[in-house]
């Protein structure tokens, strides 16, 4: 692990001297084959986002006449209007929709909420666990952070139907608080991955600001936590897509529009299609609608995520 | 008497003893939600393993009948079957697959865009992920079957029963690969780049170097992930709800959907819970598996 969270200090300095060394080499055949592979690597994880983008502005009548075209056939908005409601039932069923329509501000909504629940929730109460287990001195505290670890060894499956139960029991199915509630609490990877940051954090400030007459509260809000906002922000991004992207839990707690989310909503909406005809163009767009937030989450933070898969995978 | 040992310690001698208030304070949040959804969802599934309960009536406890009926359930061990058949062909291709890509990164280029573009599928969920490949797998319109078709002259059913787990294994393996190949890559990393340059003094050809530095140095890591992608593998749910829920009959029928349509399609959650410590078992030998071989591996590094 120690040796794993420094490499991404180490790899821009490393990358540098790798692309020049690699420049140098010229080419050879079996550099132009990798090269060839890693391209065909990228159109083949790309090709179908694209694919994706063009049947959702194609009719449905344009892909069934057209269904090689590369380009959208019959360049239209009409899909993403269905997947809206904006359309009537009548201009819907000519297109070839079922009539159902996704609410998708409400499910916007929704995975916004619990997606932020669960991360703001998780994240904090995280690093107060990281901070009580790191910095702080009280008796039991190995014990009890054996038993945090232990509980990363659970599988989700496992714990799935029970919490069910319990949720159910507590009066939460159907509920937004239900569907953040297992994970808003901790991750037991989240208190590890905080952990290891917090115990790198040089002792002598921490004391410095003792001595200056602070509280422990005050150095861990003051002192701990802006410290550690690299690693705070790069377990917030994750959690965050984490949350978002979870459809098996939601699947069991949310039945109506008032819960629902984007996830769970798309695979309901899929599940209205028309079985012979399907609404393709339609589907694509609620697709595309859904992928969409994440992918531009992504992008605003590509660098964070992809230099933080080092560290954080190693669990 | 311990207002007397108060009294006498001097003020030093408890500073470190004073955190343990805020110390338990602290923990409080995380330990509620570990004892909740953790411990509590662990004994109690267990219980409900030897029970009858169906959410609306109180458990009854029967012993080990969930157990006799699962030896005895044909779909049970059919999805049993169907799992396994998914991990291997899934763990196959995308841990061969990741370390070459990985691999490539490391030796062609290590550019930021790259490896942003490779983990791009892994940002969307699985459900997206099966709505786009549902669309271009189409028996009827999809791309790949208009190609497929337009060079043999016949198409391909990817969702019958004979290629569903197959399909389903290779949708989750474009999904996943990027982000393993990004696992394997962080690894790579800590490989000290004197070590390939004392290679390529002895003039050994990047294949050489492939096999007798980087897989070698490289296998704690690459166990690590393995176990890793396995215990993820083995619950796969979300393609296969939304491809072929299961089918054709019970072709795509894997663990984790059978315990989830026992459980709340026919409400036998005592059943289902029994199956999900079946799979528990399983996972916790993998776990107790890659502590063995992550251990064994360390060495190597240093």
């Amino acid at each position: 692990m120690s040796a794993l969270t420094t490499t991404s200090t180490g790899v821009t300095a490393g990358a540098k001297t790798e692309q020049r060394r690699s420049d140098k080499r010229g080419l050879s055949v079996g550099r132009v084959i990798a090269w060839i592979f890693m391209a065909l690597v990228m159109v083949i994880t790309i090709l179908p986002f694209y694919w994706v983008l063009r049947t959702a502005l194609s009719s449905n009548a344009g892909i069934t006449s057209d269904p090689t075209s590369i380009l959208p056939v019959d360049i239209n908005l009409r899909g993403f209007a269905r997947v809206f409601g904006m359309q009537s039932t009548e201009e819907a069923l000519a297109d070839g929709g079922s009539g159902a329509s996704m609410n998708f501000w409400i499910y916007l909504r929704n995975s916004v909420i619990v997606a932020t629940l669960v991360t703001a929730g998780q994240v904090f109460f995280s690093a107060m666990a990281a901070y009580s287990f790191a910095r702080l001195r009280w008796r039991g505290r190995d014990a009890v952070f054996t038993l945090f670890l232990a509980a990363l060894m659970v599988p989700s499956i496992f714990t799935l139907l029970p919490n069910f139960v319990l949720v159910k029991q507590i009066g939460l199915i159907d509920n937004l608080l239900g569907v953040a509630l297992p994970t808003m609490f901790m991750t037991p990877f989240a208190v590890f991955f905080l952990r290891q940051f917090f115990m790198n954090i040089p002792r002598e400030l921490e004391e410095a600001a003792l001595l200056d007459g602070a509280s422990k509260i005050r150095v861990f809000f003051q002192l701990i936590l802006p410290m550690a906002s690299a690693p705070i922000s790069t377990l917030a991004i994750i959690t965050y897509i984490t949350a978002w992207n979870d459809y098996f839990w939601p699947l069991l707690v949310s039945y109506t529009d008032s819960s629902r989310v984007l996830t769970v909503a798309v695979a309901v909406f899929r599940s209205q299609a028309p079985t012979s005809g399907t609404d393709w163009s339609g589907l694509m767009a609620a697709t595309l609608v859904a992928a969409l937030p994440m992918l531009l989450l992504f992008m605003a933070a590509a660098k964070r995520v992809v230099n933080s898969i080092g560290f954080t995978g190693i669990k | 008497m311990s207002t007397a040992t108060a009294a006498a310690a001097p003020a030093l001698r408890r500073k470190p003893k004073d955190d343990r208030l805020l110390g338990i304070a602290f923990i409080i949040p995380a330990g509620i939600g570990l004892i909740a959804f953790y411990i509590w969802p662990l004994i109690r599934g267990i219980w409900l393993s030897f029970t009858e309960y169906n959410l609306l009536t109180p458990e009854q406890f029967t012993g080990l009948a969930n157990y006799q009926r699962m030896v005895g359930d044909s779909i049970f061990w059919n999805a049993v079957r169907v799992t396994l058949e998914y991990v291997l062909i899934n763990i196959g291709f995308q841990t061969v697959l990741a370390l070459i890509i990985a691999v490539l990164m490391q030796r062609l280029t290590q550019s930021t865009l790259v490896r942003s573009i490779v983990l791009t599928p892994y940002l969307v969920s699985n459900v997206v992920v099966a709505m786009l490949w549902l669309w271009i797998l189409d028996n009827t319109l999809g791309i790949s079957n208009e190609i497929i078709s337009a060079i043999t002259g016949e198409s391909v059913n990817f969702f019958s029963s004979s290629l569903a787990i197959p399909t389903i294994a290779m949708i989750n393996v474009w999904r996943h690969v990027g982000y393993t190949a990004l696992l394997i890559f962080a690894g790579l990393q800590s490989i000290p780049n004197t070590v390939y340059e004392a290679g390529k003094m002895d003039g050994a050809s990047e294949w050489t170097m492939f096999w007798r530095i980087t897989v070698p140095l490289l296998r704690p890591i690459l166990a690590l992930v393995l176990i890793m992608t396995m215990i993820g593998s083995f619950q796969v749910f979300d393609t296969v709800s939304v491809t072929t829920q299961g089918g054709p009959v019970n072709a795509s029928r894997v663990l984790q959907y059978y315990i989830y349509d026992m459980a709340f399609g026919r409400f036998q959650f005592g059943y289902a819970s029994a199956m999900a410590v079946g799979l528990l078992i399983v996972l916790a030998a993998i776990t107790i598996l890659q502590y063995r071989m992550t251990r064994a591996g360390e060495t190597d590094l240093d």
